[in-house]
């Protein structure tokens, strides 16, 4: 029971309205949907690929008809036991990087305000660090480690930049200052630690999927399920902040309640991220970027940012068992020099003068 | 009584403090202007009439409530805002920005109804940005960027606007334009209108009422030809002048000493 509007001439107003009985409307972007849904299809047929690649190889066809359950039951084992719970895990990292990189630059107003160069990644790899190399932690340890370096990280952060509410600049360089204190106490960490220790820390902080199971995925899905809607409840708002806070503040926005739920949501889902794959580098940075040269809008491209994490994150997984075997490379080389790479290509080709 | 007020309130930045027990009435219908020396609080004072800053002590009151205890998009809805400095995002259409006025009208399931499109076309036609609608705002002049800033605030319909020197950084033409257009809006569509200006001639040109600061205190107020005196400017801005008849308008017009006749009152 859609009525679509009629535009007798083209309406300059971006997206299309679309207005139900009852004085309810939506504003669909559709260019952006169509960029999210594409990017969504992109991950997927890569982790279908990923699921597919290895020293056992299964077609495609073979690892979709094991998803619906008519695998054999090596098949089964292979991919529903081994290599589902690693390409979920990548997805999941990516997509919390890819959102949580947007939040970040969106409240920071800048593109640099990404959690790699804040210094939430290095808070998380001290976390990892203490545990790995002071106290020879577990796995799940390991994680819980990290995940609270980087929630202590962001706060830090927070506090340190709270003068009469956090602004956008100097929230950047607030984050770079942590950030260069904490790596500088990682460098210290690593040399206190012994040879088997460090070579765990390296692995660690260069960012793998390898050896990923269910124990990781449930808690990653979790905190998706609660933090994705309420971000998404809070995105109008953050498309006002993009314009100032004081035009913000003009419309009705309650701006600093909003960026303190914002922060501490993206805090959440980067930390949890890094937690659960390592410092991936350059995903929080560059998805965004990417998302918002796609869909051509303004606003902070939330859903796009999302869908291009994840596809970016197997992608590189992929890229990198398909190169080097399997897990010779861990994913964090490849999402560096792939992002890195696609964002310079898309800098220097940009036509348009004077846009970031 | 007046729709808009500030009753007894003392306005500080940490523990600067700006103005205490500052009172004002802004008159309903009336295109009232804020005039003092730099650093006098008005800008100051405009924060806390919009809700921005909150008052130490003492209350702004709007429709007879507490502006702090009214929910955010409710005050927008009555009063708008049109801050110094705002940023368009990147890439950003003319239509796009001016639409964004109607966020304090919108929520979750009403994000662009037709009046939502039927209020910011007219709002880009009465600024004279109709034309602009499909071009990106970073394109445009100093000018017409202000123009499309203001059909955002008319976008967002409210019965009361509040303009932060909305004259800085524009040449004198436009400057004329922007304030030509909001003694347009003021005659035609009775908005109240409260602006800080730092010409006076301006504000005693465009004015219906005037208000004078200095050091957070209100000096004098009431009509440009009542208020701005020779004696008045010379208290609130520290300036020996003239004030003549504008040969255009008859309003108070502002001539400064000669620097010789300002030297010899000094000695």
């Amino acid at each position: 029971m859609t009525t679509r509007q009629k535009t007798r001439q083209p309406s300059p107003h971006t997206g299309r309205a679309v207005r139900l009985p009852g004085g309810l409307s939506l504003r669909l972007d559709v260019r952006a949907l169509t960029v999210a849904a594409l990017l969504l299809a992109a991950a997927l047929a890569a982790g279908v690929a990923l699921i597919g690649t290895g020293d056992a190889g299964i077609p495609a066809a073979g690892v979709l008809r094991t998803l619906a359950g008519d695998g054999t039951a090596y098949q089964d084992f292979i991919v529903r036991e081994l290599r589902l719970p690693r390409v979920l895990v990548g997805l999941l990292v990516g997509a919390c990087l890819g959102l949580g990189g947007a939040l970040f630059q969106a409240v920071s107003r800048n593109p640099l305000g990404s959690p790699d160069v804040l210094g939430l990644s290095q808070g998380s790899t001290a976390g990892a660090l203490v545990v790995i190399v002071l106290m020879s932690g577990t796995a799940a340890q390991v994680t819980a480690g990290a995940l609270a370096g980087g929630l202590v990280t962001g706060l830090a952060i927070h506090l340190l930049a709270w003068r009469q509410g956090v602004h956008g600049y100097r929230l950047v360089l607030v984050g770079i200052g942590v950030s260069a204190i904490v790596t500088a106490v990682n460098g210290y960490l690593l040399t206190q630690a012994d040879l088997v220790d460090a070579a765990r820390a390296v692995v660690w902080m260069t960012g793998s999927l390898g050896g990923r199971d269910w124990d990781q995925v449930w808690p990653l899905l979790g905190l998706c399920a609660v933090l994705l809607p309420l971000v998404l409840v809070h995105a109008r708002a953050l498309r006002m902040m993009e314009m100032g806070d004081d035009a913000a503040h003009a419309l009705g926005v309650r701006v600093q309640r909003v960026r303190l739920v914002l922060m501490v949501c993206a805090v959440l889902l980067t930390a949890a991220a890094t937690a659960a794959a390592g410092p991936v580098s350059f995903v929080a940075l560059t998805a965004p970027q990417l998302a918002r040269r796609l869909t051509r809008s303004p606003g902070p491209n939330l859903l796009p940012s999302l869908c291009m994490g994840a596809a970016l994150l197997v992608a590189a997984d992929w890229a990198s068992q398909r190169a080097f075997g399997a897990d010779q490379l861990p994913v964090g080389v490849v999402t560096g020099v792939l992002g890195g790479g696609y964002l310079l290509w898309l800098l220097v080709t940009e036509r348009r003068a004077g846009r970031m | 009584m007046n729709r808009l007020s500030a009753e007894n309130v003392t306005l500080a930045y940490d523990q600067r403090v700006i103005a205490e027990k500052l009172s004002v009435e802004i008159p309903d219908r009336s295109f009232t202007v804020i005039v003092g020396p730099n650093a006098c609080g008005k800008s100051t004072l405009l924060r806390a009439l919009s809700r921005m800053l909150r008052p130490g002590r003492g209350r702004v009151l709007l429709d007879g409530q507490a502006i702090q205890s009214m929910p955010a998009k409710k005050v927008a809805r009555t009063l708008g805002l049109l801050p110094q400095s705002s940023v368009a995002p990147d890439g950003i259409t003319v239509a796009d920005l001016v639409g964004r006025g109607r966020y304090p009208h919108q929520g979750l399931l009403r994000q662009w109804s037709a009046e939502d499109e039927r209020v910011v076309t007219e709002a880009m036609r009465q600024t004279g940005v109709a034309e602009l609608a499909g071009r990106y705002v970073d394109e445009l002049s100093g000018g017409q960027r202000q123009r499309v800033w203001i059909a955002m605030a008319l976008a967002q319909q409210t019965p009361l606007l509040l303009l932060d020197e909305p004259t800085t950084y524009l040449d004198i033409q436009h400057q004329i334009d922007v304030l030509d257009l909001c003694a347009e809006l003021h005659e035609t569509q009775g908005r109240t209108l409260v602006a800080v200006l730092h010409d006076l001639n301006h504000a005693a040109r465009y004015a219906t009422h005037l208000i004078a600061l200095r050091d957070g205190t209100v000096v004098a107020e009431g009509a440009p030809a009542d208020v701005v005196t020779a004696e008045l400017v010379e208290e609130v801005f520290g300036l020996r002048c003239q004030v003549i008849d504008d040969p255009q308008t008859g309003t108070p017009l502002v001539v400064p000493a000669a620097r010789r006749a300002r030297l010899t009152a000094a000695s």
